[in-house]
């Protein structure tokens, strides 16, 4: 069967870009988190939407799971071949299409990377940007709205999910369907007037579709920017501030960090506060705005303000920063995960304190920090623990902690982000059953055959 | 294996298939063939692997690891500070122990046994080693000041003996003393070192080095970037110390003393930095020094340039052992295009082998009208 | 605890309270409220000044007896628990530059050169004018003397002796010379005025950069290559404690050629670049001092504009080249003068 089915990818493909060899299937049984390895029989890189289609359609035919994949980076096992079958490797798909400088729109293949379209904008259309997660640049656009993720305009303009305006997708069964403005008008401004079947692929780990191009929203790129960093001691504080600084509508990115290393920074709670503007004399103005908000606090020299001169702002304002992978090397050992959960902001002071008291119980390196989404709107808070990779106890330490994790999240009130597969079961535990239900009809229609990344969303 | 015990440290967070700008694919072996297997935080996964004995050491596998161009992005790149200092290490380790395991690729079996019997992998005889010259007048090393040591791409390639005959005949013009060895010399072994082959390195070198130390040479112009790195990195822990410069950083501050001709055609000109002149040995300068003092040259830059440098796809053997090459996506093919995009009108190389591998990319990508490639030796002489 | 070397009756008879009349950051209607306020803090009483002084250290130099107002001063607003800085913000730079312990013994010789907690800063030491130098750099010799601008006295009597102690055994103890070049001139104030107010003991012979730069100038006086341009300097606040190095930036500039153009905000009228404030979360007046320092000196036209202190070039280098001048550190131009 597996020849067979090599052998009717590569009529698609391509022999050059499929394998059912055992290195890629050793590589892409895994991610870089704690989840244990889950085998795909083939690995295909489909070139276009035509192929993704073919691919698919073959899949239906031979009733063979099918694992859409970016750039794998997710963590939290979410490309592993649970049932087997074929994982898509999507990143052959990687070309912009189309960038509306006047609507501020980007239109991008289902595997065009993070850092292209980065790297894209600057010299095409230096006054745009797009909202960068702070995951790897390989990271795909597609891969991260899927997850409703976050990033450095977060603030301003919500979750990447919020940013999506239009997809085109290869549904399970094989058809090509469009949502957002680009079905009606070919132009990708909005996914409004319409009803909103963007909905049906976003949030759903891969198990409704393959998402072939999307558009998303571009926003003005600053001339001059800076990033502050405010200071507490008290967690209790930290809704407030929060709130306080969001008001000013300032801030396109806001992100809190508690970690115990540097030794300098433990046991206090930082919140970097980036901004820009077109002149220098806005910017001020801006910032003004930002340290007015909390000058009450200043003023009970509670907290403050970390005096940062210039030169040492760059390692703040870099996009994506890579501190966040440096994480992983924290215990020479190539590894860490991080539960996400979406919550209310009122949740930091107890997210924060089940975080320390978590890290400690399980004896794991830590670090725990948030993003806001909106205007004060919610925050992905997150919990973030390195492991030594070759120590299969560390790893345990950490998996165990994640779990854990999950599970206080959830009671706390939160939703674990990109949730690993167990922990779509504990989510699904805590779900009004008719919502679930709903789901399991939902892709049932949409997927009779079940070969939509089986295994994710399942009770 | 030697450096084993960083492979887990690898995050496969992918940092080092980008350049620093983040353009495009960087990594040649992965451009080529876009599984993960073929980035570098693949390599050193499978390589942890094959150790744990869970993967064996297949065909494909080797294939995954002889296909590294050693082009030094991923060092460059990686996210972690200093461990991504001994990745290329590790992989030269992995090659290394694959080869002791057996597994190695065709080609490769080819090139190193050609140079273990000839000293070189055109399978010639190093007493021949001077046919290059072609007619040319050039003086048999002795006490000039400098050694010009020519690689065997130089030395036996048709296209590399014109640029070899290039170089030396504009640092005769620029009054540069030197002298050469036509009968004696072996391959540098950087690409052997590379490879793994470190025990036909080390024999190489030895015998380079006793020659070189019987003429009491103290300093040596290089032509190809390669062999500025054997010879000033790799040659000294052998007993071979020597000044070792490439011969566009002997030139860069000869060319004030060069006359050029009043009617010089105007170009656009983008230089492509070779891997062991950039990355390797951190000279962005020296050949662009060059080309800005030529009259009637403008020069342009691609998206990804210096310590962004695409490799052109011939480094760690690949240019002989051609694992690289077919398809749309090889890294020359995709340079030669990013230099017509940047407007170039030429394609400036300052390394033989890059020569070589980006004309059959302007021929493969029918690019010939759009776009030519020389050697910087080459545009500097067209213009006297 | 040793106090602060300071006589109340000086201020008691003192004709002119300099020390607060010549303050650029905190005003006072007349000599009489300034007097009044100064014996406030002298009598250890709340003083307005106490909760508006911008720790520029000048008052140390205004004063024409030496009666280290300044570091009164601080005393008195760490006693009163008047914090210049949020407890967060000093507390956290308090651990970032804690001495780390990671000091080992390093066979040093003369010249040796304390680069102070900043490695960044080693590459400077090179060339001619540093021929032979050791360099010795890290927190655990940190000079601790920030700590006066966060009200913090005890800090500096509790990390300096150790510092002193760290650079005798750890480098001096054992090397050819008993004389410490002070890189940065905080170290020299630490070393020199700080110590001496605060009793504390220094084995070593701090000395000034200015006069390593000026004495080796003389000896290098061949390799001279005058700059023959003009230069605005940026007086730092640590130079108010050793105020006599002024003259001898003076003859260094006119060795090298460089034409220290007269400027309001100089020598003794000098203004802060504005890192204090901004850590004090006075932002808006460390614009304003930004703002009145760069615009005095473009009004002079000048090529270079030269920063004794590294801090005051990280805060003020980046705004300075945008206008156009070229921010410059004492040393590298007189490196450029050596033609290195
Ligand atoms: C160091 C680090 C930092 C990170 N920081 C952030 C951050 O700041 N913000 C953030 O949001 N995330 C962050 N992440 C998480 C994650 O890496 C990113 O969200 C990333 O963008 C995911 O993209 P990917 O291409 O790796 O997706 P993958 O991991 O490949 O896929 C993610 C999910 O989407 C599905 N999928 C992928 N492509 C398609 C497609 N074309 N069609 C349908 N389904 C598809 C997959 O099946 C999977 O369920 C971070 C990760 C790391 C390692
Ligand atoms: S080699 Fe470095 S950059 Fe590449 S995946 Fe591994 S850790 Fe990341
Ligand atoms: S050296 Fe170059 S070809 Fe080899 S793995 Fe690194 S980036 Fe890829
Ligand atoms: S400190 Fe000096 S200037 Fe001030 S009042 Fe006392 S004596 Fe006068
Ligand atoms: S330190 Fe400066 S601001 Fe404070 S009182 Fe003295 S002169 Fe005034």
């Amino acid at each position: 069967m597996t020849t067979d089915l090599i052998n009717r990818l590569a009529k698609i493909v391509g022999p050059g870009f499929v394998s059912g060899e055992a290195e890629e299937r050793y590589l892409y049984s895994m991610d870089p988190g704690t989840m244990p390895a889950a085998a795909p029989d083939a690995v295909v890189m489909p070139a276009n939407t035509e192929e993704v289609q073919q691919v698919i359609l073959l899949a239906n035919e031979l009733k063979v799971p099918i694992v859409p994949m970016g750039a794998g980076l997710v963590l939290s096992g979410l490309t592993r071949a649970l049932r087997g079958g074929i994982i898509v490797d999507m990143k052959r798909m990687n070309h912009i299409i189309e960038v509306n400088p006047q609507s501020r729109y980007a239109v991008v293949e289902g595997g065009a990377s993070q850092g292209m379209l980065k790297s894209y904008l600057k010299k095409h259309h230096p006054q745009l940007k797009h909202s960068m997660p702070d995951a790897p640049p390989i990271a795909t656009m597609a891969g991260n709205v899927c997850i409703h993720g976050s990033g450095h305009l977060s603030v301003l303009g919500g979750s990447h999910s919020d940013m999506l305006t239009g997809m085109e997708v290869v549904l399970p069964s094989g058809e090509i369907i469009r949502t957002g403005s680009c079905s009606v008008s070919g132009e990708w401004f909005a996914r409004s007037p319409l009803p909103d079947l963007s909905g049906l692929f976003v949030g759903w780990a891969g198990t409704t579709g393959i998402v072939t191009r999307l558009g998303i929203k571009l926003f003005p790129s600053y001339k001059h920017n800076d990033v502050l960093i405010f200071v507490a001691e008290d967690a209790d504080l930290m809704p407030e501030i929060i709130s306080r600084l969001t008001s000013t509508q300032v801030a396109e990115d806001m992100t809190p960090w508690m970690s115990p290393k540097p030794a300098w920074a433990k046991g206090f709670l930082h919140i970097n506060i980036a901004y820009g503007a077109h002149t220098k004399k806005e910017l001020i103005f801006k910032r003004n705005l930002l340290q007015a908000s909390v000058r009450e606090y200043i003023d009970q020299k509670i907290a403050g303000f970390l005096p940062l001169p210039p030169p040492q702002k760059g390692r703040f304002l870099e996009i994506p920063s890579p501190d966040l992978a440096r994480f992983a090397d924290l215990r020479k050992g190539g590894g860490f995960e991080y539960v996400g959960a979406l919550m209310a902001i009122e949740h930091f002071p107890q997210a924060y304190r089940a975080g320390l008291a978590i890290a400690e119980k399980f004896n794991v390196s830590y670090s725990l920090g948030s993003r806001i989404i909106g205007a004060g709107h919610c925050m992905m808070f997150f919990f973030a623990y390195a492991f030594n990779r070759a120590d299969a106890e560390d790893v345990k330490r950490a998996s165990d902690a994640l779990e854990a994790t999950n599970e206080a999240a959830l009671k706390i009130g939160g939703i674990p982000w990109k949730a690993e597969e167990p922990a779509q079961k504990q989510i699904i535990d805590k779900m009004d059953p008719n919502t679930f239900a709903l789901m399991d009809r939902i892709r049932s229609v949409l997927d009779p055959n079940q070969i939509m990344n089986p295994g994710n969303w399942e009770k | 294996m030697e450096h084993e015990e960083i492979l887990h440290r690898c995050f496969r967070c992918g940092y080092c298939k980008l350049p620093g700008n983040y353009v495009d694919i960087n990594c040649p072996a992965y451009l080529a063939f876009r599984f993960e297997t073929y980035s570098p935080g693949g390599r050193m996964w499978l390589l942890r692997a094959w150790l744990d004995e869970k993967i064996s050491a297949s065909e494909r596998f080797a294939e995954i690891m002889f296909s590294c161009a050693t082009c030094g992005n991923c060092v460059e790149h990686c996210a972690f500070p200093e461990f991504r200092d001994r990745l290329l290490l590790a992989f030269t380790a992995g090659k290394e122990a694959l080869l002791d395991a057996g597994q190695v690729p065709a080609p490769v079996r080819d090139y190193l046994t050609k140079i273990q019997l000839h000293g070189n992998p055109y399978g010639k005889s190093v007493k021949k080693s001077g046919q290059w010259l072609d007619g040319l007048d050039v003086a048999l090393f002795s006490d000039q000041e400098h050694l010009f040591f020519i690689d065997d791409v130089g030395t036996y390639d048709p296209r590399g003996q014109e640029i070899a005959r290039s170089v030396v005949t504009l640092l005769q013009k620029a009054g540069i003393s030197f002298g050469i060895i036509t009968d004696a010399m072996n391959s540098d072994g950087n690409d052997v070192k590379a490879m793994g082959e470190t025990a036909l390195f080390e024999d190489l070198a030895e015998k380079n080095i006793k020659v070189l130390n019987k003429l009491n040479v103290k300093k040596i112009i290089t032509l190809s970037p390669h062999s500025l790195n054997a010879l000033k990195n790799d040659y000294p822990a052998l007993g071979g110390q020597y000044q070792v410069f490439h011969y566009t950083q002997v030139l860069a501050f000869a060319m004030a003393g060069l006359t050029f001709s009043d009617k010089e055609p105007e170009a656009k000109i983008a230089y492509h930095d070779p891997c062991y002149l950039g990355r390797h040995n951190t000279d962005y300068e020296s050949a662009r020094m060059i080309l800005r003092s030529v009259p009637g040259v403008t020069l342009v830059e691609m998206d990804r340039n210096r310590n962004n440098a695409l490799c052109c796809g011939g480094g760690g053997g690949n240019f002989f052992t051609d694992i690289l090459s077919g398809g749309d996506e090889t890294s020359a093919r995709v340079r030669v295009r990013e230099a017509v995009d940047a407007g170039a009108e030429i394609l400036a190389v300052a390394c033989p082998m890059c020569a070589v591998m980006l004309e059959d990319a302007v021929k493969a990508e029918n690019l010939d009208d759009r776009i030519q490639v020389l050697e910087v030796s080459e545009i500097v002489r067209q213009r006297f | 605890m040793k106090s602060i070397k300071f006589n109340p009756d000086l201020c008691v008879n003192c004709e002119t309270i300099d020390c607060l009349m010549k303050c650029q950051y905190v005003t006072f209607s007349d000599i009489a409220e300034a007097r009044e306020e100064k014996l406030k803090i002298n009598d250890g009483k709340d003083s307005r000044v106490l909760h508006e002084c911008l720790t520029c250290y000048s008052c140390q130099e205004y004063c024409p007896y030496d009666n280290n107002p300044f570091f009164l001063l601080v005393e008195r607003q760490e006693e009163k628990g008047v914090l210049p800085a949020p407890k967060p913000i000093v507390e956290e730079q308090l651990r970032m530059m804690a001495p780390k312990g990671r000091i080992t013994k390093q066979a040093v010789s003369g010249p040796v050169v304390d680069m102070c907690a900043f490695p960044m800063l080693t590459g400077c030491v090179r060339g001619k004018l540093f021929e032979g130098a050791s360099t010795i750099v890290g927190t655990d010799i940190f000079c601790n003397i920030m700590w006066l601008h966060f009200a913090k006295n005890s800090t500096i009597r509790e990390r300096v002796p150790q510092m002193i102690d760290n650079i005798m055994s750890f480098y001096l103890k054992d090397s050819d010379t008993n004389e410490l070049v002070c890189f940065h001139d905080e170290c020299y104030g630490t070393y020199t005025s700080v110590a001496d107010a605060y009793g504390i003991e220094v084995p070593f012979k701090p000395i000034h950069q200015f006069d390593y730069y000026n004495q080796r100038l003389d000896i290098l006086k061949d390799h001279i290559k005058p700059i023959n341009a003009k230069i605005v300097y940026q007086r730092p606040c640590s130079n108010r404690l050793c105020p006599q190095t002024d003259q001898v930036l003076d003859e260094i500039f006119e060795k090298i050629g460089a034409e220290r153009v007269p400027r309001k905000y100089d020598r003794e009228n000098a203004l802060c670049c504005g890192g204090v404030p901004r850590a004090h979360q006075r932002d808006e007046l460390a614009d304003e001092l930004v703002e009145k320092n760069i615009n005095d000196m473009l009004s002079v036209g000048a090529t270079y504009c030269v920063f004794n202190c590294p801090f005051c070039m990280a805060t003020l280098g980046q705004e300075v080249a945008e206008q156009g001048l070229m921010p410059i550190l004492v040393s590298d131009l007189v490196q450029i003068a050596l033609g290195e």
